[in-house]
């Protein structure tokens, strides 16, 4: 008889029934007929922001080679509208939701996780610390370790939800800032965000993306993440989420045999709407065909 | 937003710019309505990385069309495509024109690759014995690709181009106003193409008071409604309204869209 295969990960208190969930900006309840979405490991639907917010300039994605730049600017229409409509649409499906929180403000970060923490339907909070802390001097909150370690703290102080540090890959030492999450009481960490990019179409000079700079996915960051995912793994024993240019089965397991628990599946999606699922599929072939029963004995097992 | 592998039929070069591709879409469950679109997959290669939207062309009962215009990495690998393969496409996407079957006679108002999203108007609105007008502006005499297409729907084509020195909005507008209104009483505008030819029809539809419609171009990511990237701005009452070009177009009520 066949043995059942583990496919259970642990993101601090939430057990997720697999590790395979959408990226931030790359999901919507608009894609329920491309997929079922009872089969994901977590639900997570675009980042929020606590007032309604009209998004960048266009264009505001560009292609380039092996992947793209986006530039959206968290269109938004506000936490209010969050609650009262998008949390709603997904009442129906089984999995979690992480609720992604973009910010200005330390402040703001705490008033928006506090809300969120009280609302039953949500069952963890991913800060996105990769948006500019606009109170601070614009840098992003995730590029200072002293600024990160506040902002999970206080979050951490009104909330018992876990908490997801998404951290940004523009940083010199993104061990450093794992640290400071980590010892500010957050529970996970995505490594990473989009890493700030920018392409020029040499025929007209201008920029191809509208707000100038832009953030790069795709197949082509996968490298660096699952370098930061390695890096990050030696320094911290929190739980990571891989996230960055996984487009197949073989580099969601290529991030979780660096260190990550759990990945998160954004561009793909646009290629393949159904790569959510796909991956999921084919992670579990892996499994069986190398005779593992437990994902999490994959975790961080690279040899090196 | 369903995905088919499907078989490509033809896909030739029509013009020095423009290819003509004819794919099986008889596996396809819903119809497909003029405007509408299909996220195609140019190659299966990380380059070009991103889906293109293509209108479609023509709508038959087993087959779709598409005429594409060859401007970039993508549509360049499209080219290589050949008959027999099949492509990876999503679709049919987005909210189609309205064609209303008590209408009699429609202005189509097209330019450059905009003329392939309008003939599929033309050819339903024949089916409708709806008579259409249109004006197709281009480049070139040869970049006319779809004329001789709308003349077999009986259609009455105006042709203007920069080679003949009479593609301006000028011009464009005399011809509506002097040539085309002075005939027929128009029921509808359609558009596509050209943001300059956009607002001259747009000013059109609200100086005669005659209704109009518009499908928009514009950069996607996912063009399933999640990532935001292919908004525009509509008039709601007094208010603009950022909508997703996707999924609520890229069809819109001509005199509401924000012309950029």
């Amino acid at each position: 008889m066949m043995k059942k295969l583990n496919t259970e990960v642990k993101i601090g208190t939430l057990t997720l029934k697999n590790p395979v969930m959408p990226a931030s900006g790359a999901f919507g309840v608009e894609m329920q007929d491309a997929i079922d979405f009872n089969q994901l490991g977590a639900i997570l639907p675009k980042s929020i922001t606590k007032y309604p917010q009209p998004g960048n300039a266009k264009p505001r994605v560009c292609e380039t080679t092996a992947g793209m730049i986006n530039s959206i600017g968290i269109q938004s229409k506000g936490i209010d509208y969050f609650l009262s409509t998008i949390i709603p649409s997904f009442d129906t499906f089984e999995p979690p939701l992480i609720a992604s929180i973009s910010a200005d403000s330390i402040e703001e970060f705490v008033e928006m996780s506090t809300i969120l923490g009280n609302n039953g339907s949500v069952s963890a909070l991913e800060l996105n610390i990769s948006c500019p802390n606009l109170k601070g001097d614009g840098s992003a909150f995730g590029m200072d370790k002293s600024v990160t370690n506040k902002l999970i703290s206080e979050v951490r102080q009104v909330t018992e939800l876990p908490l997801i540090a998404k951290l940004t890959p523009n940083v010199t030492s993104i061990q450093e800032i794992a640290i400071a999450a980590e010892k500010g009481g957050a529970d996970a960490l995505n490594v990473a965000n989009t890493l700030l990019a920018m392409a020029i179409d040499v025929d007209s000079k201008r920029p191809l993306i509208g707000n100038v700079m832009g953030g790069f996915s795709g197949p082509a960051v996968k490298p660096i993440i699952v370098r930061m995912i390695y890096q990050v793994a030696q320094v911290s024993s929190l739980p990571i989420i891989g996230c960055g240019g996984i487009m197949n089965g073989r580099d969601a397991l290529e991030m979780i045999i660096a260190g990550a628990s759990a990945v998160q599946v954004g561009t793909a999606s646009f290629i393949h709407p159904t790569a959510l699922t796909d991956i999921l599929n084919e992670i579990e072939t892996y499994l069986i065909e190398h005779d593992i029963d437990d994902i999490n004995e994959l975790v961080g097992s690279v040899i090196v | 937003m369903k995905q088919y592998k499907a078989p490509v039929l033809l896909n030739q070069q029509v013009s020095n710019r423009y290819w003509h591709m004819i794919v099986n879409t008889s596996m396809l469950d819903q119809s497909v309505e003029p405007g509408q679109f299909f996220q195609i997959r140019c190659a299966d290669k990380y380059t070009p990385f991103l889906r293109r939207p293509l209108s479609v062309y023509r709508i038959n009962e087993h087959t779709t069309e598409f005429l594409y215009l060859v401007k970039g990495k993508g549509t360049t690998e499209m080219t290589t495509i050949e008959q027999g393969d099949t492509i990876d496409l999503m679709g049919p996407l987005g909210n189609g024109f309205q064609i209303d079957s008590s209408m009699k006679t429609i202005l189509l108002v097209a330019r450059g690759v905009g003329v392939a999203t309008l003939a599929a108007v033309a050819q339903a609105a024949y089916n409708k014995q709806i008579h259409c007008v249109a004006i197709l502006s281009a480049r070139t005499k040869e970049d006319l690709l779809a004329a001789e297409f709308l003349e077999g729907f009986g259609a009455d084509v105006y042709k203007v181009t920069e080679e003949d020195g009479t593609s301006d909005v000028t011009n464009v507008q005399s011809i509506i106003t002097n040539e085309i209104f002075g005939k027929y009483k128009i029921d509808c505008i359609y558009t596509c193409g050209s943001r300059r030819l956009s607002k001259l029809a747009q000013e059109m539809s609200t100086n005669y008071d005659i209704p109009g419609q518009i499908a928009l171009e514009e950069h996607m990511g996912c063009a399933m409604g999640a990532c935001f990237a292919c908004v525009c701005d509509v008039m709601d009452g007094d208010v603009t309204k950022s909508v997703r070009v996707c999924i609520e177009g890229p069809v819109f009520p001509l005199r509401k869209v924000v012309i950029e």
